[in-house]
């Protein structure tokens, strides 16, 4: 695919590639708008179906039943009608509906009438000693290089934080002939007390069975560790995890403690977003349709609040179904009530997981020497004497320390900078807000930007 | 750090580094990179300190590396193609150079 084949203009633009992008495509294109999907992963399927529609891992068992599932709906978006485009970054989306998107380094604006961002999530920063060190990684990336290429750890494996991703993932590591040395479970008594109001709710979610059986696999065949303070430690790559003083040899340190939302294309297009205090993260602030404020731009799946695969699909359907009534009042579509109450059965347990896998504040907002900006290599203390000093937020805390303003653009120290503040100027983390982010969300190269079409007057504008 | 699950797919060569290294198709430049063994695909521009693949979904920039002389391409969402130069990036700047 080349961006000379690209329509200037379509009634739906998707953004991503997981299962709120796919269902939202799927659900647009088969009630007759012209829909094209943007998904920078080189095949469909975002984090939760990576790699479905060209997966080298022929044990169907590895990798489980609620991954598999996602090939029905790569199927249904490719038989849609939608065009689905991968390579694709999107760089740019603003309040006119047009979308910068650069492929196989050349770049176009191509403008929708509607616009459903479905960006999904990533993994919450999880700053300790060493976290950038050679040797460390999120649970999130071994389970991609598992699922997209069949890639298993190998020496000694140590797992650390919490949630429903590391316990499946150390699930799939086993059953894929892995080993792991530990798993260390940051886990707190305290977490069991906040989620036991929510337990009535999740018994009746679809993932009370699941999670359970999981827990009982791993705890059968690991070795779980409880502890909260954490280091990576070594000189050039890891070497040992540390925890509270007890030193496990490593190779890989595996590091997890849930998802939010990534907000960066949804907060430089302008969407509101707001705190969210059970999910510990920035939401953006939208109807039941998952419309935003700004006219015209829905945000869909985990980008609108961490609810999983099964749920981000529905979501993406009912967001698609209100494009195509605004656009096609005419077209005949399913009534989204379906979709609601499926993704309401989906919701049930979430508040429970929220509670029993909420992040430990010494995990969210660490101190001294801790690296917070991966990127500009700022640690904890620096943010927490600059807040002192006076800055009052994370934009001004750019112009101080250039926190957020390398490549990943805050993606990686966005929440805890904020949290950071909140804490020292105790204050909270609505009030203390989010970096300002604008475009080009993801870097482009100026050959890509030079590679836009030039017309005739815009030429004539800048020539003499 | 990583091994293949199977044989699946057919191989192909890149070189990284100036050599050559056997990948698959469907894999990544990051992918290849921990299935050869190489832990570090750059040093940072701020202290110099080493840096390998982090989040291998695009979000940390972290495996960034030269792919056929364009710099700062993002290993994990780059697949490789054979013949395919990668070279590992030194991120500090010394003044004279």
């Amino acid at each position: 695919m080349n961006v000379s084949e690209l329509a200037p203009s379509y009634d739906l633009i998707v953004i991503g590639g997981g299962p709120a992008g796919l269902a939202a495509a799927a659900t647009a294109a088969r009630a007759g708008l012209a829909t094209v999907l943007f998904d920078e992963n080189p095949t469909v399927g975002g984090q939760i179906y990576r790699g479905i529609t060209a997966n080298p891992v022929r044990n169907h068992a590895i990798l489980g039943d609620d991954y598999w599932a996602g090939s029905a709906l790569a199927t249904e978006a490719k038989n849609s009608g939608a065009l689905v485009v991968n390579g694709a970054t999107v760089w740019s989306l603003d309040r006119t509906l047009t979308v910068g998107v650069s492929i196989a380094g050349e770049a176009r604006l191509v403008s929708g009438k509607r616009i459903i961002i479905a960006t999904g999530s990533l993994e919450r920063p999880f700053p300790i000693p060493g976290w950038t060190l050679p040797g460390v990684m999120t649970a999130g990336g071994a389970q991609t290089v598992l699922k997209a290429q069949g890639l298993v750890p190998t020496g000694r494996t140590v797992l650390a934080g919490n949630g429903p991703l590391l316990w499946l993932l150390a699930a799939q590591i086993l059953r894929a002939g892995g080993k792991i040395e530990a798993i260390v479970d940051t886990g707190t008594r305290r977490n069991w007390l906040r989620a036991a109001m929510f337990l009535p709710d999740f018994l009746l979610s679809p993932y009370f069975k699941k999670g359970l059986a999981l827990l009982r696999e791993v705890k059968a065949k690991a070795l779980i560790i409880p502890g909260t303070r954490i280091a990576a430690v070594g000189s050039d790559k890891l070497t040992e995890v540390d925890v509270d003083g007890r030193r496990l040899p490593a190779d890989l340190l595996l590091l997890h403690q849930g998802v939010v939302p990534n907000v960066n294309l949804a907060v430089a297009a302008g969407v509101p977003h707001r705190w969210n205090g059970r999910q510990l993260c920035f939401v953006p602030v939208l109807d039941g349709d998952f419309q935003s404020s700004v006219p015209g731009i829905a945000v869909a799946g985990d980008g609108a609040g961490i609810a999983g695969g099964t749920a981000a699909a529905e979501r993406g359907r009912i967001a698609a179904i209100a494009a195509v009534r605004a656009l096609k009042p005419d077209a005949r579509i399913a009534d989204p009530q379906a979709a609601r109450q499926r993704l309401q059965r989906e919701e049930m347990g979430r508040a429970f997981l929220d509670e029993l896998y909420r992040p430990v504040a010494e995990l969210r907002r660490p101190e001294g020497e801790t690296i917070v900006c991966r990127c500009e290599e700022v640690t904890a203390a620096q943010i927490r004497e600059t807040a002192r000093m006076g800055c009052e937020g994370p934009n001004q805390m750019k112009s101080f320390l250039r926190c957020g303003m390398g490549p990943c653009q805050g993606r990686l120290c966005g929440l805890t900078v904020t949290e950071l503040i909140a804490d020292e100027r105790g204050t909270t983390p609505d009030e203390v807000g989010y970096y300002r982010l604008r475009p080009p969300v993801k870097p482009i190269t100026l050959g890509e930007l030079a590679s836009l079409p030039v017309s005739e007057a815009e030429r004539r504008a800048v020539e003499r | 750090m990583f091994k293949r699950l199977g044989d699946t797919g057919a191989t192909l060569t890149v070189t990284i580094d100036g050599k050559p290294v056997r990948a698959r198709i469907g894999d990544t430049v990051a992918s290849a990179m921990l299935v050869a063994g190489i832990d570090r695909c750059r040093t940072t521009p701020v202290s110099g300190a080493p840096r390998a693949p982090y989040c291998l979904m695009g979000v940390c920039f972290e495996c960034l590396v030269s792919v056929d002389g364009v710099g700062s391409r993002q290993g994990c969402l780059v697949p490789v193609r054979d013949g395919m130069k990668v070279e590992t990036q030194l991120g500090k700047r010394e003044a004279g150079r």
